[in-house]
């Protein structure tokens, strides 16, 4: 598997890991802010499923970083109302597919008070969640649904692909004044990559070019990215990639996709939502949109199949987009 | 009858409740006359509970409401020009007419919104009071929700929760009978909706819901019991629906003997009578008071009819504080 791609940066860098990433920014959020507290099942005491948001209770204390009961309505809602009365919160739902259970406060509260109320409050919550599947964990536990995010006017969304992102923009998320969606992919967790030892951030809306090339514009999200450095490799010296990393999708940075179709005039997006109503379609269709005159091409879709995901290896491997799949649909443009 | 066991300005009391009564009253008229769009839902008969819990609370303190809401927002303070001028959809309104009846908020008054989702509004209000504990700032939040809404997740976890960490939130159950358009037998196991705080070790206590002052008085103890750490408390107050679920409701699953009852128990007839009684106010200040209120509210209907209607563009403003 390919490594993540390099920073450009002039000082000094450490390599770290997606989880170590967000870690930092947790941290540094914290202390900057005692507005902000964590809150959701298991992040205190054990550090979070995927051991996010280890040593952040020793540091900043119960009152700050909040295990929870099993009560996602509760931990989203309770959440939305201290972010209205002026806090700034952070609320873990620790699967993507746990949504559901909170999905009222969601869609009907989180996305909608401020423009409902007239534009007159801020909703500075961060919701960050694991999606993602490969793990055996089957349909309850594997889901990838940023692209019901995306459907939700009101709410920002960010997917991240590698450290340097998922540092940077969980900062700028928990300071942004908006609600933000913040999803970890599962398999991107233990990716490393070397990350700015001096406090910065990454904007909320700005797409990410990792790779020129001329032949063709492969837009690829989270673990997707990976994958798509690995059809790279594959295709070296035959077709030569594009390779965006969109890192915001709600708003979308369709003027970077665009620019880049412009130039190759082919695009594959590559998102592993399920591709009915999923995110590589409203990306296709901005795409189109934005550059059709220029394509030469249809804009080729990857992503997973409109079944559930299921629990035995070789039937979830089967359902899980691949490197192989990428470089398929990367040839079916040219 | 004519004692008083309270500490509150009981002239006040009874002004809100008038207000309430006759805002609603006009509300209905002018609905019926289609002047307000979308559709009502009226909380006459209800007065002496929003009033009671509300007065009961400062202004930095907050509350979640229901869609049966306009009684709360006026309870609360908000000013019943701004609220006509939501109703009729118009740009001076609370939400800029975004939100309409279902929806007025008013976060400056600490009115954290009507909602159009059953029960929702309790762990926004939860959170409020978490804010409010991890400050320490001694703020409270009250959280109205009807019979309906207990059978609600939502309601269920943010008590939980709010029961788990002490935070300083009082549920007001208004079990005014009637959940949508099914009876409160019909619907829930339970005769007393207020059994469920049980389950979670709270503190409940059945309020008479017609009865301001006995509204006031329990809710009074409540929110020190909040301020004091001592965590929520669920009052459910016994009340009537006078009016449909909605404006225009035929009303037929009601049953005949159900109203006149509890008319007799009119929450704001009831308490006038009883302050002219005790020589609080007199018949003549009752009446100057009611003509007040009506002059009020034709000033609001007026200042909501001259009001612009929103710009189309408007309708893409008021998304997100930050533009990307």
């Amino acid at each position: 598997m390919a490594t993540t791609p390099t920073v450009d940066t002039d000082g000094e860098t450490e390599e770290i890991s997606v989880t170590e990433a967000l870690r930092e920014a947790m941290h540094e959020e914290m202390a900057r802010d005692e507005d902000v507290f964590l809150q959701g099942i298991d992040v205190a005491d054990r550090g979070g499923s995927f051991s996010v948001s280890e040593g952040l209770l020793d540091e900043f204390g119960p009152t700050r970083v909040r295990d929870t009961p099993i009560s996602e309505s509760a931990i989203v809602g309770t959440g939305l109302g201290a972010a209205a009365a002026g806090m700034r919160p952070v609320v873990e739902i620790m699967y993507s597919d746990f949504m559901g259970v909170a999905f009222d406060q969601i869609m009907n509260q989180v996305a909608l008070m401020r423009y409902m109320f007239g534009g007159k409050l801020d909703i500075p919550l961060t919701i960050r969640t694991v999606d993602g599947g490969g793990f055996s964990a089957a349909a309850q536990h594997s889901k990838t649904l940023h692209s019901l995010a995306m459907h939700l006017s009101g709410i920002r969304v960010v997917a991240v692909s590698t450290p340097y992102d998922a540092k940077g923009l969980l900062k700028s998320a928990i300071r942004h004044d908006d609600p933000v969606f913040f999803f970890e992919h599962a398999n991107v967790f233990n990716k490393k990559g070397e990350v700015p030892v001096e406090e910065y951030t990454v904007p909320l809306g700005e797409a990410a070019v990792l790779e020129e090339g001329e032949d063709v514009t492969v837009v690829a999200t989270q673990a997707m990215l990976y994958e798509a450095m690995d059809a790279m490799e594959q295709l070296e010296g035959d077709v030569d990639v594009e390779l965006i990393s969109p890192r915001t999708l709600d708003p979308l940075d369709i003027d970077t996709i665009a620019a880049s179709v412009d130039k190759t005039g082919r695009a594959v997006v590559v998102d592993e939502t399920p591709l009915m109503a999923g995110a590589q379609g409203e990306i296709a269709a901005q795409i189109n949109e934005e550059a059709f005159w220029r394509l030469d091409a249809p804009v080729e879709r990857v992503g997973v199949p409109n079944v559930p995901i299921p629990f035995s290896p070789p039937l979830e491997q089967e359902v899980i987009p691949h490197s192989g799949d990428i470089v398929t649909a990367i040839r079916n443009t040219l | 009858m004519a004692e008083s066991t309270t500490d509150v300005d009981q002239s006040l009391l009874l002004e809100r409740m008038e207000l309430i009564r006759r805002f609603e009253t006009r509300v209905g008229e002018l609905f019926a006359d289609n002047e307000i769009p979308g559709f009502v839902h009226l909380y006459i008969g209800s007065e002496a509970v929003a009033v009671g819990a509300c007065s009961a609370l400062e202004e930095s303190d907050y509350i979640t409401s229901t869609h049966r809401g306009h009684g709360h927002a006026l309870a609360k303070g908000l000013d019943p020009k701004k609220m006509m001028a939501e109703l009729y959809g118009r740009t001076t309104g609370y939400c800029n007419g975004k939100g309409g009846s279902m929806h007025i908020a008013d976060v400056d008054a600490g009115m954290l919104g009507a909602n159009g989702i059953v029960a929702a509004g309790t762990p926004i209000g939860g959170g409020a009071a978490l804010a409010s504990q991890i400050r320490g700032d001694g703020d409270v939040a009250v959280s109205f929700l009807g019979d309906g809404a207990t059978s609600n997740g939502p309601y269920h976890e943010a008590l939980h929760l709010a029961a788990l960490w002490d935070l300083p939130q009082i549920y007001v159950v208004e079990n005014n009978h009637y959940g949508e358009m099914t009876s409160v037998h019909d619907q829930h196991p339970v005769s007393d909706l207020v059994k469920q705080a049980d389950a979670y070790d709270v503190p409940g206590e059945i309020v008479n819901g017609q009865d301001v002052e006995e509204m006031y008085e329990a809710s009074q103890e409540a929110v020190e019991r909040a301020r004091d750490g001592d965590g929520p408390t669920v009052i459910e107050a016994k009340t009537y629906r006078y009016k449909g679920h909605y404006e225009g409701d035929p009303q037929w699953y009601k049953e005949n003997e159900d109203l006149p009852d509890w008319r007799t128990a009119d929450p704001v007839e009831t308490y006038s009578e009883k302050l002219i009684d005790a020589g609080v106010i007199s018949e003549d200040e009752y009446e100057e008071l009611g003509e007040s209120i009506e002059k009020e509210l034709d000033e609001a209907v007026e200042f909501a009819k001259d009001s612009p209607l929103p710009e189309p563009d408007a309708a893409y403003e008021g998304l997100y504080a930050e533009e990307l």
